[in-house]
């Protein structure tokens, strides 16, 4: 195995690369094994703070919350996708007088923190008179948020695709509102829907801000049930079942875009389209830049 | 302007604690990103297995769960008394653990874009491992790093507000401090965002000054 960093490694290389083998497992070992310990010494394995999951009724009130950190993100996703077509179309129009607000708009959502907009609609907007549930401060902070990061990889996808697809578009008459319906934003989906299904794993990741303005999401409950000293403050047994389903989700959604681009760097119809673009813009820089919530668009963080 | 000008003091030390969080989370993803990149092209199987790991998992996870783990999970767990130094140790870390996989990840996509060719021309020419690092591979990598990198650092920012729910004091929880003395949190909070576009808007124009400066000609 060739690359840009070494050669094909020869006997001393190979010695080499087993010893460095060896001693990144004795390190990792090492650290893993100091948690391992923390854990038995501080009785994290013992049933007193495991009890607590042994009710159903726990596991009942798990699955609520769990449910009520997919509805948040069914809903943000939908709109934000919603949000995000409509951000973008206004940001590609010809007209300077939509053109450069809607650009505006997009900038500085995409520059606010999201949990300062949810802190804005929870706790700024009662003093103007408008009461707010937390739920919906999450999702509609989410759907400015993700809305605006999907409008900038929308926009992206068509701006990479070649020119003549949307010259053909208008040699065969078809208004502007045609090509961009039937010809550019059916290749720019295709082509992005890797980007897209990351940024989709960004406002799932994001839901669990909810938590912080008392939406009662999963990592909520989480810390209802750590604290209950009835079972024994189970707060650490409460994180790791909680990291898990966390983990497991967008590991699901993470691995369907993965799949999917796969698939469509398989795929001939795509690599026609736009092969440069394909190449050059799909990189895993693109993703990461697009994912963290800027370059041409979190964490997403970010978020 | 009354929400700014009463409250200095408290603006000053709430800025000031979002920048400890930025460059000590940054700091620390940029060690821990580089080591994790480093990992996962190098020539050890076993080390890009777990660097692997370590990014899919981290990333994978909500950045509010790795606060909660650390705030909550970890002091019991270490036995960590929680001064406000000892918060603010553990914010930065899970700031830094989190960002250390985007770090992580823009690294080996710098390296990614070196074409293979380049190597093997300075590999003919005689030159050691060394000199394709430091003449060759690693100064084109770098330069195609720095976009990407500033979005990664830019979204670092945006999270240090989480901080916020965690008891750590940053722009992010200058709200609670404020609603205490009944000052409008909805002008707080649009002061905030103002700040953050300000501040964001800064670590663009440096992207870009930078990105200008150091961009290579392919």
């Amino acid at each position: 195995m060739s690359s840009v960093l070494y050669d094909v490694p020869g006997p001393r290389a190979i010695a080499r690369n087993r010893i460095l083998g060896v001693v990144t497992i004795v390190v990792v070992a090492a650290i893993a094994g100091f948690f391992v310990w923390r854990l038995w010494e501080t009785g994290q394995f013992s049933a007193e703070k495991w009890y607590a999951f042994t009710f159903t009724n726990v596991w009942l009130q798990v699955g609520a919350a769990l449910l009520r950190t997919l509805q948040a993100f069914a809903v943000a996703a939908v709109g934000a996708l919603a949000l995000g077509f409509i951000l973008a179309i206004g940001r590609m129009s010809v007209h300077a007088w939509v053109r450069v607000p809607v650009g505006a708009v997009v900038e500085l959502l995409r520059a606010v923190p999201v949990l300062i907009f949810m802190f804005l609609l929870y706790y700024g907007l009662p003093v103007l008179g408008v009461k707010m549930e937390p739920y919906w401060a999450v999702v509609i902070a989410l759907i400015a948020y993700n809305g605006s990061v999907l409008a900038e990889v929308f926009r992206a996808g068509v701006e990479a695709l070649p020119r003549g697809q949307s010259e053909a578009g208008y040699a065969i008459g078809l208004r502007k509102s045609g090509v961009m319906r039937l010809i550019l934003l059916p290749q720019a989906i295709r082509a992005m829907l890797p980007v897209i299904i990351a940024q989709l794993v960004v406002t799932l990741k994001d839901t669990a801000l909810g938590y912080i303005i008392t939406y009662q999401e999963l990592l909520f409950y989480a810390r209802y049930i750590g604290s209950q000293s009835t079972y024994g403050s189970p707060i650490v047994p409460a994180t790791i079942v909680v990291g898990i389903i966390y983990i497991a989700l967008c590991l699901l959604l993470s691995l369907v875009a993965v799949r999917v681009e796969k698939r469509l760097r398989r795929s001939a119809k795509i690599a026609t389209a736009a092969p440069e673009a394909l190449d050059q813009e799909m990189t895993a820089t693109r993703v990461i830049a697009v994912q963290s919530g800027l370059d041409g668009a979190a964490g997403h963080d970010g978020r | 302007m009354g929400v700014i000008t009463d409250y200095l003091p408290l603006w000053g030390e709430t800025l000031l604690g979002t920048i400890v969080l930025f460059f000590g989370g940054g700091a620390l993803a940029l060690v821990l990103g580089t080591l994790v990149g480093a990992m996962r092209v190098s020539p050890v199987p076993i080390a890009r297995g777990i660097g692997i790991l370590y990014v899919n998992t981290i990333r994978n996870t909500p950045l509010t769960l790795v606060f909660f783990a650390f705030a909550f999970a970890l002091p019991p767990l270490l036995g960590l008394r929680l001064t406000s130094g000892v918060s603010l140790t553990l914010a930065i870390s899970a700031l830094g653990i989190y960002t250390a996989t985007y770090v992580a990840e823009t690294i080996r996509s710098g390296i990614n874009t070196v074409p293979v060719g380049q190597a093997e021309a300075a590999r003919a020419l005689g030159l050691t491992f060394g000199q394709v690092m430091t003449l060759v591979v690693l100064p084109q990598a770098f330069r195609s790093v720095i976009p990407p990198m500033m979005s990664v650092f830019i979204a670092l920012l945006k999270n240090t507000t989480v901080a916020a729910g965690f008891s750590v004091v940053n722009l992010g929880s200058i709200r609670a401090n404020m609603s205490e003395d009944g000052e409008n949190q909805f002008i707080v909070l649009l002061w905030v965002m103002a700040i953050f576009v300000a501040l964001v808007l800064l670590l663009s124009w440096a992207q870009r000054a930078l990105e200008n400066r150091w961009k290579v000609a392919r």
